[in-house]
């Protein structure tokens, strides 16, 4: 396993122009990708289209986040409160260090060294698994693609399919060496076959499901007035982890908080479409603390920071922190469908990864994140897709704006030059500009040369003072028509 | 090992963050607009609710209250082959007349181990949504712990036509939040390979959902 992915960047990550270049070479990545993003893009049009009111559960969505956003601090009170009161144990960790020493010494106070995981972005921001194998415990992961990943000591590239930059005939080689030496072995004779490969996955994990002590997870919600916690999956593992450990860890942002039980309600409808494009993911769980005689009879919640109190302090960056982890911006994006999710070298890739990579590590920290708000045509597409109404492209422009401000003192105006480098990598062909022409999506947003312009709508809070990069007139009218902003 | 040094930190640090915020605001303050709709469902609820079940290809069997309830649970048992049933507390003893089969109750608990040994489980539901062809378990009678219905392959549900709620909205306002509860649409699922849906990853691999006709 790598241990170098630490604090939501992969240090050591090349700047996305870069990796995105690197990427751009792989052509078995751009098949699967395009695949991939293709078919979950038309599936979620269809699951969208099914809800005559969609755009009012998005607003719900939206103004629901806005509320928590804004009284964060009172509805985390409200959550220990309700979590405690259940039976749950509230654990406040400031970074990544303090939540996985957290967890470690959960772990090693109920007398083992094994965990079952079950994928969250939150613990693959802190880099748990990692953290743990320092401290002599191993963690596995339970969902099929993190265990692909786990398995081949790669990196994930996908929010929603983390495998989905290895077709199945890699799996099955993956599996054939890789499961013998971490426990039940795959079975002699194992095909390429989806099935197949599935069936091989439940034994081997079966046996780590039934035996383990510990098991953490993420969350996708957790409610302030009940302290219910949520985990929304597909495959049942989450339920494994949820339902048979005697002890259950829940590492969670602290933006992960809803009002009320009954804001379910719309993100149970949004969330399902918005992911895998289904009227409904097969399993959804949700606990109050300590049920007696049912399910895991010590819980701790670990509210995570990490970043995001930061985060909340950007006051045209915050709802960044809205975000419910769909990944729906990414099947749209035209940059992640060409260069990958590991292009922009975070736990957080695609759009969203774009802006919050860079305000969680801090704006001007990390030469890699401020590259990242660059890795964008504007089009548009993220923001129409996002069920929480994230507006992304704003978001970015005021992103690189913040970029340039902080890169003043340099000699070399480092954030125009990796635009340019990044330009030449999305439209590095007279064909591939063409076709973001016709998105609506034109290189000069991307090249940000410097203008004294003023922007008009979404930007125009800005303050005279900062020069940001200026699109061309013409592409910024087609980004305009195209976001469809009244 | 709670930490108050960090909780006081981490709220020091976001209600600096959020100094735009007027003092006097109240988080009931900020507008939340509710004209979503309570339900998206006008036709036939319990047929939708089939219909919706059977898209995700699980196996749905209609059948009225009363005799041919027994009989139906035993022949799906017996045309899954269960020899070994896992049987919740509160389970309707004359709905298992028909099945001959051994019975593994949860008195003294059953081990992880029993469970993934047997050949199925037969359960009770707190609901079902129509709109999504979901069927919602809360432990209550005839359930069982999360766990039973869980561990063994086979799932056999049984949903009564009264327990079936038209949307989302409903069914959520319907639950009692602290009981441990799941959400179950079709069988457990992956498309983690190339995006081929898979069924059955580590959920029952096989759902079979009884429809009582009660009203
Ligand atoms: S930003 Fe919006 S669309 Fe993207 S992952 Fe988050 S919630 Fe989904």
């Amino acid at each position: 396993m790598s241990g170098e992915k630490v604090n939501v960047v992969w240090l050591g990550s090349p700047t996305f122009p870069n990796a995105a270049h690197e990427a751009l070479q792989d052509a078995q990545l751009r098949r699967n990708l395009k695949h991939a993003t293709t078919t979950i893009r038309d599936k979620r049009l269809r699951a969208v289209a099914e809800l005559d009111d969609w755009e009012t559960l998005r607003l719900a969505g939206s103004q629901i986040k806005d509320r928590v956003m804004r009284h964060l601090d009172e509805y985390l009170l409200r959550l220990e409160a309700s979590v405690t009161a259940a039976g749950g144990v509230v654990h406040w960790a400031e970074d990544a260090a303090a939540a996985t020493r957290i967890v470690a010494d959960l772990v090693r106070a109920q007398g083992t060294d094994e965990v079952v995981k079950v994928k969250s972005m939150a613990t693959q921001e802190i880099g748990l698994n990692e953290a743990l194998a320092a401290d002599g415990i191993t963690a596995t992961e339970t969902d099929l693609a993190e265990l692909i990943v786990q398995l081949d000591d790669d990196r994930p590239s996908h929010i929603l399919v983390p495998a989905i930059h290895r077709n199945r005939t890699e799996i099955r080689d993956i599996f054939r060496r890789e499961m013998g030496k971490n426990g039940v072995p795959a079975p002699d004779g194992l095909t390429d076959e989806p099935r197949v490969l599935a069936e091989a996955a439940r034994r081997h994990l079966r046996e780590k499901f039934l035996r383990a002590k510990v098991a953490v997870s993420g969350a996708n919600f957790a409610c302030a007035d009940t302290g219910t916690v949520g985990v929304v999956e597909s495959e049942g593992n989450g339920r494994m982890c949820v339902t048979l450990p005697e002890t259950l860890i829940t590492v969670m942002g602290i933006e992960k908080v809803l009002p009320s039980f009954t804001d379910l309600e719309v993100f149970l409808q949004l969330l399902p479409r918005s992911s895998t494009a289904e009227r409904m993911n097969p399993y959804t769980s949700l606990w109050t603390g300590v049920t007696p005689g049912d399910g895991p009879q010590e819980f701790h919640l670990i509210l995570l920071d990490n970043g995001r109190s930061a985060t909340l302090a950007d006051r045209e960056g915050r709802s960044a922190l809205h975000c419910i982890r769909c990944s729906a911006c990414l099947n749209v994006c035209p940059v992640y469908e060409r260069t990958g999710g590991r292009s922009y070298g975070s736990v957080y890739p695609g759009p969203i990864g774009a802006v919050l990579t860079p305000q969680l590590v801090g704006v001007g920290s990390s030469e890699h994140a401020d590259s990242l708000p660059f890795a964008s045509t504007l089009c548009g597409a993220c923001f129409d897709a996002c069920p929480v109404r994230i507006d992304i492209p704003e978001m970015l422009v005021h992103l690189r704006a913040k970029v340039v401000d902080a890169h003043r003192q340099d000699r070399l105006p480092k954030p125009e030059a990796l635009a340019m480098k990044g330009a030449r990598v999305v439209f590095g062909s007279p064909r591939r500009l063409a076709l973001a022409e016709k998105l609506g999506a034109l290189g000069g947003r991307v090249a940000g040369i410097r203008g004294g312009r003023w922007l008009p709508g979404p930007a125009r809070k800005w303050t005279a003072a900062r020069d940001v990069p200026v699109p061309a007139r013409e592409s910024f009218r087609a980004w305009w028509r195209k976001a469809g902003r009244p | 090992m709670t930490n108050p040094e960090a909780k006081d930190r981490i709220l020091a640090r976001i209600r600096s963050a959020l100094r735009d915020v007027p003092g006097e605001e109240r988080p009931e303050d900020v507008a939340v607009t509710r004209d979503y709709r309570d339900s998206h469902v006008s036709a036939d609820i319990v047929d939708l609710f089939v219909g919706r079940v059977e898209d995700y290809r699980a196996t749905v069997t209609r059948v009225p209250e009363g005799q041919q309830v027994p009989a139906e649970i035993a022949r799906i048992l017996a045309e899954r082959g269960v020899a070994n049933l896992v049987v919740p507390p509160g389970f309707p003893e004359e709905w298992l007349a028909g099945y001959e089969g051994a019975r593994l109750t949860d008195d003294p608990p059953l081990t992880a181990a029993e469970l993934d040994a047997s050949d199925g489980v037969v359960t009770l539901a707190a609901q079902g949504i129509a709109l999504t062809g979901t069927i919602v378990l809360d432990a209550g009678p005839g359930q069982g712990r999360r766990a039973l219905s869980l561990v063994p392959d086979l799932h056999l549900c049984v949903v009564r036509s009264s327990q079936v709620l038209p949307d989302v909205p409903p069914a959520v306002r319907a639950l009692v939040p602290h009981r441990p509860t799941t959400f179950i649409s079709g069988p457990s699922a992956t498309s983690d390979i190339e995006l081929d849906r898979v069924e059955g990853v580590h959920g029952p691999r096989t759902l079979e959902v009884l429809l009582v006709v009660d009203s």
